[in-house]
C-alpha cells in the first residue's frame, strides 16, 4: 500500500508527515466556531438545508436493549421519515450494533429501501479495547452480515501513549478486511483525546491510513460533536484533498439533537471545506432523536405552524 | 442546487429616525440653525438633516457642562454617579437592537459586528466605569484625585457609539461633565444615546453633544472654558490640536492613526492565524486605527499562508450591512473611498501585485472589494501611509529580528499582533515592539479593562482600564504642587 504517498508503512515515515502538521490554537477554533454560529439561515436556504440534513442522518440504536422489533421500526423511518410525505427524503443509513445488522439489511430490502445502507458500529465499539484478532472477525462478521459501512473505533489509549504507528496499522488492516464491501468510517472518540491538537492529528493519521469518512465520536462520551472539533476536522479533510485530491467524508456524531444545530454543522460545512462536502457522500450526521425535530420543522415550514410532536412516529 | 443563503436582512421597524436633528445641550434637545445631511453609506439614502453646530452652540454646551459640573457632578459622592452609569449600561443593554440598526444604518458596517461587538462593548465600558466611580482613591493617582473640570470630546466615524462610551463612561465616572462631538458622517448612535441620558436622568448638563463637522471640533478645541480635550482620529488633526491646545492649560488626549503589524512565524497555527489576519484588516471593513494592515509572513511559510489567506477571503460575504451574515459592509463615506482607491492605486504604481476575491458589489452606495497586496516592500507608501480600508499589505522577513526591525519601523505604534506557538519568543517579540497594544494569537480584541493607547504618532495617553482613569482625574499630590 501506499497512502497517498504521504506515509511509507514506517512509523518514522509516520512521524515525520504528522509532524508537518500546524497546531490548532484553542481560542481561535472556538472563536470561529461561535462565529459561523451566528449565521442566519431563512426561507429557501432553510428548506434545503433541512431536508439535505434528513438525508445525511444516519439514524443510529446503539443500546443494549436493541430488539428486531425496535431495529425494523427504525429501518421503516429511515426509508419513509414522514409517512404522510414522500417528498422526504430518506436518511443515510441506518446506524446499528454487528447483531442486528443482518435484520436491518433484510428488513430495509424487504420494505423497498434497498437504496439505505446499513452502517455497524465494529472494532469492540465504543471502547475499541479488544485484541486485532478479535476486531478483524468483528469487522468480517458485520460486512458477511449486508453492512456496508463499517464505523470503528481508534485504539485511544495507544493514540495517548504516543503509539501512533499502532493506531495507523488497526486501521489499515481493518481497510483491508472493508475492501470494496464496505466504506470505512474511522471513529476518534474527540471526547477522550480532548485536545484540538490530537483531533487534527488523528485526522491526518486516519485519512492516510485509508480512511474514507473520519467521525468524531461513539454517542458515549461527552463532549461529542462540538462545533469547533467538527471545524478542525474539516479543515483537515479540506488540507487533505489539496494534498492528495482525494475527498474524505466527516461524520459527526452525539450532541446533535435540533435542527438549529444540524443546519450549523451544515454551515461549518459550506464555509470551511466547501459545497462539494454538502451531501451524503461526504457528510452524515450520527443522531437518534434529530430526525424528529428536522420533520417537525419541515412541517413547520409546509404549514405555517408547529405540530404537536404526536405527528412524527416514535422511534 | 447549492446552500445559498437566502437573505436574513434585519428589520429597521425598531428606529425612530427624525427628519431633522438638533443639539442637545443641558439636558434638553436644541434646534440647530444649519443643517446638513446624513446619509446612509450603503445605499446613499439620506436618514436624516444633522445641525451644524456653531459658535453660539458650542458656547451653549460648554456653559451647561460648566453648570452641571460646578453645581452638581463634580460634588456628587462616586457611589452616586456610579449609579448613573450602571443605568446607563443597563439602558444600553435594553435598547441594544435599536443601536445596532441605527449605527449600522449610519456607519454601513455589517449589523452582525455593531449587535455583536460595538452595542456590548459600549455597554461594558458604562459599567466597568460605574464601578470605578466610588474607587478612584485606589487608582494610583493620590489619595483623593479630583476630576478635570469640562471636557471637549471629538470622535470618529468608525465605531460611533462605541468610541462615545470609551470617552464618556471614564469622564463621568471621575466627575468630569462632556460636550461630546460626533463624527459628521455618523451622528445618530450618539443622539440616541443623549435620549439615553434623558431615560436615566442624568443631570442636566453632565453630558452634551453637538453635532457637526471639523469647524464645531475647532470650537471645542478652543474654547477656553474647556480644561481637557479628548480626540480620537487621524494623525494629521491630532497634530492640529496638540498645536491648539499647546500654550493653553488644557490636558490632551489623543488616539491616532495605526498602521499594525501582523506578525507571523513559522510556527503558527495556520488556520487560526488567517482568521486572525481577516480580523485584523476586514473587520469593520478596515476603518480600525489598530488595524493589521501590514502583515508580515516569515518567508518560509508566506506561500502557504497566503494560499490559505486567499482561499479564507473567497468566502468572505461582502453586500448589504443589514444582513445577518454580511461580514465586511459599505465604506462609510465618498470622501474615504476615494482616499481608498487612490491609495490602493499608489499600490499598483509601486509594483505591488493586488488580489481581490471575485466579489460582486452593491451598485449604490460606498464599497471596496477586501483586498491585498503581495510583493510590499517596507519602502512602499501601502507600507507606510493607513489606508483606513479593507486593504493588506502584506511584507515578508526571515528573522525574528528582522521582524523586528520592520514592524518598528513606522512613525506609528498602536497595534501589533504576534503569531506563534512558541511562548518565549512570542514574549521576547513584545518586549520589542514599540506599540500600545499588543495581541498574540488574536487580533482586534477589546476589553473595557485593558488599557488602549498609541506610542510616537499613534496617540497620548490610554483610554480604558486603570491607566485611561488618569487621562481625566489630577492627583492629589499634583494639586498641592507637591511632587
Amino acid at each position: 500500500m501506499n497512502f497517498y504517498g504521504l506515509v511509507d508503512g514506517s512509523e518514522a515515515s509516520l512521524k515525520t508527515y504528522l509532524s508537518k502538521l500546524s497546531g490548532v490554537d484553542q481560542v481561535g477554533a472556538n472563536a470561529r466556531a461561535a462565529m459561523l454560529a451566528t449565521r442566519s439561515i431563512k426561507t429557501t436556504s432553510k428548506r434545503w438545508a433541512i431536508d439535505t440534513a434528513i438525508s445525511m442522518v444516519d439514524l443510529t440504536t446503539l443500546e443494549g436493549a436493541d430488539t428486531v422489533g425496535k431495529v425494523q421500526a427504525l429501518c421503516t423511518k429511515a426509508v419513509r421519515p414522514d409517512p404522510t410525505d414522500s417528498s422526504v427524503p430518506s436518511v443515510g443509513a441506518i446506524c446499528v450494533y454487528n447483531d442486528m445488522v443482518g435484520v436491518a439489511r433484510k428488513h430495509l430490502d424487504l420494505i423497498g429501501g434497498k437504496h439505505v445502507p446499513v452502517a455497524a458500529v465494529s472494532t469492540a465499539f465504543p471502547s475499541g479495547r479488544a485484541s486485532i484478532e478479535v476486531k478483524v472477525l468483528d469487522t468480517q462478521d458485520a460486512i458477511n452480515a449486508g453492512a456496508s459501512e463499517i464505523d470503528m473505533v481508534i485504539d485511544r489509549g495507544a493514540f495517548l501513549e504516543g503509539r501512533l504507528i499502532d493506531v495507523f496499522n488497526e486501521i489499515v488492516t481493518i481497510r483491508q478486511v472493508c475492501g470494496d464491501k464496505a466504506h470505512l468510517k474511522v471513529i476518534f472518540e474527540t471526547g477522550e483525546l480532548v485536545t484540538y491538537d490530537n483531533v487534527r492529528k488523528a485526522s491526518f493519521l486516519a485519512m492516510a491510513a485509508g480512511a474514507d469518512f473520519i467521525k468524531t465520536s461513539t454517542g458515549k462520551v461527552a463532549p461529542a460533536a462540538t462545533a469547533p472539533v467538527v471545524l478542525v476536522m474539516l479543515e483537515a479533510v479540506r488540507d487533505f484533498y489539496e494534498m492528495t485530491q482525494k475527498r474524505i467524508g466527516v461524520k459527526p456524531a452525539g450532541g446533535i439533537r435540533n435542527t438549529k444545530d444540524a443546519i450549523k454543522q451544515l454551515v461549518l460545512v459550506k464555509e470551511t471545506a466547501g459545497e462539494e462536502w454538502l451531501n451524503s457522500k461526504l457528510f452524515r450526521i450520527g443522531a437518534s432523536a434529530l430526525l424528529n425535530d428536522l420533520l417537525m420543522q419541515r412541517m413547520k415550514m409546509d404549514n405555517g405552524y408547529y405540530a404537536s410532536p404526536t405527528y412524527v412516529s416514535v422511534d | 442546487m447549492s446552500f445559498e443563503y437566502a437573505p436574513a436582512p434585519e428589520s429597521r421597524a425598531i428606529t425612530n429616525i427624525k427628519p431633522k436633528y438638533g443639539h442637545f445641550i443641558g439636558g434638553k434637545f436644541v434646534a440647530g440653525s444649519k443643517h446638513f445631511p446624513t446619509i446612509n453609506p450603503a445605499t446613499e439614502e439620506i436618514l436624516s438633516q444633522i445641525a451644524l453646530a456653531g459658535k453660539s452652540d458650542v458656547d451653549a454646551a460648554v456653559k451647561a457642562a460648566r453648570k452641571a459640573y460646578n453645581s452638581t457632578w463634580s460634588k456628587m459622592p462616586g457611589k452616586e454617579r456610579g449609579k448613573y452609569l450602571f443605568r446607563i449600561a443597563r439602558i444600553l443593554q435594553e435598547r441594544a437592537r435599536e443601536f445596532a440598526v441605527l449605527e449600522t444604518l449610519d456607519n454601513g458596517k455589517p449589523i452582525r459586528e455593531s449587535r455583536d461587538t460595538d452595542i456590548p462593548l459600549a455597554a461594558a465600558h458604562f459599567f466597568y466605569h460605574a464601578g470605578w466611580a466610588d474607587k478612584l482613591e485606589y487608582a494610583g493617582l493620590g489619595s483623593s484625585p479630583k476630576p478635570l473640570g469640562v471636557a471637549g470630546q471629538i470622535i470618529p466615524w468608525n465605531f460611533p457609539l462605541l468610541m462615545l462610551a470609551w470617552k464618556v463612561a471614564p469622564a463621568l465616572a471621575t466627575g468630569n461633565t462632556v460636550v461630546l462631538k460626533p463624527a459628521e458622517s455618523t451622528s445618530l448612535t450618539a443622539l440616541l444615546f443623549a435620549e439615553v441620558c434623558q431615560q436615566a436622568e442624568l443631570p442636566a448638563g453632565v453630558v452634551n453633544i453637538v453635532t457637526g463637522d471639523g469647524s464645531t471640533g475647532a470650537l471645542i478645541v478652543n474654547h477656553p472654558g474647556i480644561d481637557k480635550i479628548a480626540f480620537t482620529g487621524s494623525t494629521e488633526v491630532g497634530k492640529i490640536i496638540a498645536r491648539s491646545v499647546a500654550p493653553t492649560k488644557k490636558s490632551v488626549t489623543l488616539e491616532l492613526g495605526g498602521k499594525g503589524a501582523n506578525i507571523v512565524f513559522e510556527d503558527a497555527a495556520i488556520d487560526e492565524t488567517v482568521e486572525g489576519i481577516i480580523d485584523g484588516i476586514f473587520f469593520n471593513q478596515g476603518h480600525v486605527c489598530c488595524a493589521g494592515s501590514r502583515l508580515l509572513l516569515q518567508e518560509n511559510i508566506a506561500e502557504e499562508v497566503l494560499h490559505k489567506l486567499k482561499k479564507r477571503m473567497e468566502k468572505i460575504r461582502v453586500g448589504d450591512p443589514m444582513d445577518k451574515n454580511t461580514d465586511v459592509g459599505a465604506i462609510n463615506s465618498k470622501e474615504q473611498l476615494a482616499k481608498i482607491v487612490e491609495l490602493a492605486k499608489v499600490g499598483d504604481a509601486e509594483g505591488g501585485q493586488r488580489w481581490s476575491p471575485a466579489c460582486e458589489l452593491p451598485k449604490k452606495g460606498y464599497w471596496f472589494a477586501p483586498t491585498i497586496f503581495t510583493g510590499v516592500t517596507s519602502a512602499h507608501r501601502i507600507a507606510r501611509e493607513e489606508i483606513f480600508g479593507p486593504v493588506l499589505s502584506v511584507l515578508t522577513f526571515r528573522t525574528p529580528q528582522e521582524a523586528i526591525e520592520k514592524a518598528n519601523n513606522t512613525p506609528f505604534g498602536l497595534s501589533a499582533g504576534i503569531w506563534g506557538e512558541k511562548g518565549s519568543r512570542t514574549l521576547w517579540a513584545a518586549q520589542q515592539l514599540r506599540a500600545g497594544v499588543i495581541w498574540t494569537n488574536s487580533f482586534n480584541k477589546f476589553d473595557p479593562t485593558s488599557p488602549f493607547g498609541g506610542y510616537k504618532e499613534s496617540g497620548w495617553g490610554r483610554e480604558g482600564g486603570r491607566h485611561g482613569l488618569a487621562a481625566y482625574l489630577k492627583s492629589v499630590s499634583n494639586e498641592k504642587g507637591v511632587m
